[in-house]
């Protein structure tokens, strides 16, 4: 059986399985579409909060991104895990206390204020487009790869079904399927990364293979690979970082987006009670950590075999010839996210670091500029090829990869349709929308939400981890901070909230689009995203951070000099305070 | 009904400082041993890589469960103490 055949096979029946489930459970009432109904186990909520949680970015590109950055962008291993701290300590009780259905809801009602609640939506809805986007970004690698077609129609047939598998079921379809999913996409990334392990470092367990010794050399796997980079002119894999400052701004704005992003929020409204919503948070922890924890090896693992392929008697030896390159190459050269060019027209694969710092011995060995550009976002999916790992393993990669890219689109696309129909729709324009009219919006909202994202998928503003990235970034700077300022502060009032989100929110936006292009329209952005043209050294994708303090800062100052919430408000803070009397989530 | 307030009050106290040592923990590991104090811990050797580099790639996100877990299993305990349990 061809690999093509093997990869159908293993995609398809993942595909049957999660739409036979959605279909099995679909969606009857509203309030089913929206929260499952209140009644899913911490465990279980767990499990389909990580499948949510973890989506391309962590399956398909991060991996990519921490081979090629080492240490310094262990940042996103980081981000993406410390914000479960933020989420059960700070958020996940407390709203679950507050009992409903959406985040809008509670700033909505927390800073009495129509106004609040409609800025709280429109932050949601730019968060989650921009997310969206770097889910499509990823889903587009995973299906052009393959049905081995060009990339922007992996990306359009991606979108296709991302739609149809959203539309079908409401959140009770996909708590169950996301499950499922959980179930898949944790057995597909760990099992080659067992074997890799296995091959390089004979550790049975990835994570402990990192730090273990490399078989082959007889010294550890780091260092080994330290050494390998460096004769290509990278930089040290384990090499610190100077700008620190950005370092620490971008994790934490990762961590306290992660705590901010509707669709995860959302997850914490569907326990049965306050004290499993502590529980889920730790749960959900559980169950990301398992691919965190082995994500770091299989980034280290795969430089390594990709640098030994191209150079199999080392780095200091002839790279391989271009006519002699494995298959895997070639098949992802269809996709367009492989490119080689022979510059100096010997047919052979040189890949190293095109800096003016290497110039020398590049010229010395005969080399006229790098040849190869391997896209990031590919490295994750083709690392048990380059393993040479046997077809199956292959085809379970790219059914994780692609569950992952879904469940999480999916996901978005909900939290994008409540906001529109249920937020904006029922609660301000039309608040005498029937049931059916409410869905009807909800899967028109879902539909443009989805066409957007596809478009700007086609050229992303950075690969998928950095697209999701901004998102979290502009969640950090807008409802984080709301949500926490409800719940620990009686003071700050409506309209030192909306100020607050407001003025996060803008700023975060415009620090972005000055870089990555206004709206992400390729070819709009005011200066070149290079550190020398960065505010202090900040990054486009750390600024969520500084955003969330303009937030803080602004809401307090505005509070402070205006008059305090009325006591029934103060009465609310008050009682999201305490477990004791909590209810179902209930509708208005 | 005071004294139910002085209850809750307690009760939200030691909540507040339950989140405040946590969090110091989670800063300490995340932004201290794996970034800012790495330089120091680079004596501290770890298979082939330093200390920092461990807790940048796997220490930071294994105290995060421990740490959540921990708050999940406090805080429901004080729920029972202050009688404000569901």
């Amino acid at each position: 059986m061809d690999q093509f055949t093997i990869n159908l096979l293993f995609v398809g029946g993942s595909f049957a399985l999660y739409f036979g489930i959605a279909f099995w459970a679909r969606a009857g009432s509203t309030k089913e579409f929206y929260v499952a109904g209140g009644g899913v186990h911490p465990v279980l909520n767990g499990m389909a909060t990580a499948a949510d949680w973890m989506s391309a970015a962590s399956f398909i590109s991060m991996a990519g991104l921490i081979a090629a950055g080492g240490y310094a962008n262990s940042t996103y291993l980081m981000g993406w895990t410390g914000g479960y701290v933020l989420l059960a300590m700070l958020l996940a009780p407390y709203l679950r206390k507050f009992g409903k259905f959406t985040v809008p809801d509670f700033i909505g009602d927390r800073f009495y204020s129509q106004t609040a609640r409609l800025v709280a939506v429109a932050c949601l809805i730019i968060a989650s487009v921009t997310y969206v986007i770097g889910q499509m970004t990823g889903a587009g690698v995973a299906f052009s790869r393959f049905l081995e077609v060009d990339n922007n129609t992996g990306l359009i047939i991606a979108a296709i079904v991302v739609f149809f598998y959203a539309v079908l079921g409401g959140m009770k379809g996909i708590t169950y399927t996301q499950v499922a999913q959980y179930v898949v996409l944790i057995i597909a990334y760990t099992i080659p990364a067992v074997f890799i392990s296995l091959q390089l470092t004979d550790t049975f367990i990835p994570a402990i293979g990192l730090f273990s010794t490399h078989a082959e050399s007889g010294i550890p796997l780091l260092q080994k690979l330290d050494e390998v980079v460096r004769e290509l002119g990278f930089q040290d894999y384990t090499a610190d970082v100077d700008n620190k400052l950005n370092m620490i701004l971008f994790t934490l704005s990762l961590m306290i987006g992660t705590a901010g992003l509707p669709h995860v929020i959302i997850r914490f409204f569907t326990v049965p009670k306050v004290a499993d919503a502590r529980w889920s948070a730790g749960w959900a922890l559980i169950f990301i950590a398992l691919l965190y924890l082995t994500a770091p090896a299989v980034a280290s693992m795969a430089r390594l075999n990709l640098l030994t392929t191209i150079y199999p008697d080392g780095p200091t030896e002839q790279p391989i010839e271009y006519a002699e390159r494995p298959d895997w190459v070639q098949t992802w050269e269809t996709t367009g996210l492989i490119k080689f060019e022979d510059k100096n027209g010997d047919g052979r694969v040189q890949y190293y670091n095109d800096v003016p710092a290497f110039q020398n011995e590049a010229t010395a060995r005969g080399w006229e500029g790098n040849e190869l550009v391997v896209n990031r976002d590919i490295l994750v999916l083709a690392n048990p090829e380059i393993a040479n790992l046997p077809g199956w393993v292959i085809g379970l990669i790219a059914a994780g990869g692609l569950a992952a890219a879904l469940s999480t689109a999916a996901g978005l696309l909900l939290a994008i349709s409540s906001a529109i129909s249920h937020d904006l729709i029922k609660g301000s324009i039309n608040p005498n929308i029937s049931d059916k009219g409410e869905l009807k919006a909800a899967r028109i909202s879902m539909f443009v939400a989805i066409v957007v994202a596809t478009y700007l998928g086609m050229n992303p503003p950075g690969f998928a981890a950095q697209v999701v990235a901004l998102a979290f970034g502009i969640a950090a700077a807008s409802i984080f901070p709301a949500l926490m300022m409800g719940i620990f502060s009686k003071r700050v009032n409506s309209k030192g909230a909306i100020a607050g989100m407001l003025a996060g929110l803008i700023s975060t936006l415009v620090y972005i689009f000055l870089f990555l292009g206004w709206l992400f329209i390729p070819g709009t952005a005011s200066f070149a995203n290079t550190p020398d043209n960065w505010l202090f050294g900040i990054s486009p994708l750390s600024f969520g951070a500084i955003g969330a303090v303009i937030n803080f800062v602004v809401a307090f100052t505005v509070s402070s000099m205006t008059e305090e919430p009325p006591k029934e408000i103060q009465d609310l803070v008050e009682s999201v305070r305490y477990p004791q009397g909590a209810g179902g989530a209930v509708d208005h | 009904m005071s004294d139910h307030n002085n209850n809750a009050e307690k009760y939200w106290q030691a909540n507040l400082r339950l989140i405040l040592g946590s969090l110091v923990v989670w800063a300490l590991a995340s932004y201290g041993c794996a970034i800012i104090l790495r330089p120091m811990l680079s004596g501290i050797m770890i298979g082939g890589a330093d200390l920092g580099f461990w807790f940048a790639q796997q220490g930071s996100i294994l105290v995060f469960i421990i740490l959540t877990f921990f708050y999940a299993w406090r805080m429901n305990k004080l729920d029972e103490e202050f009688g404000l349990q569901e």
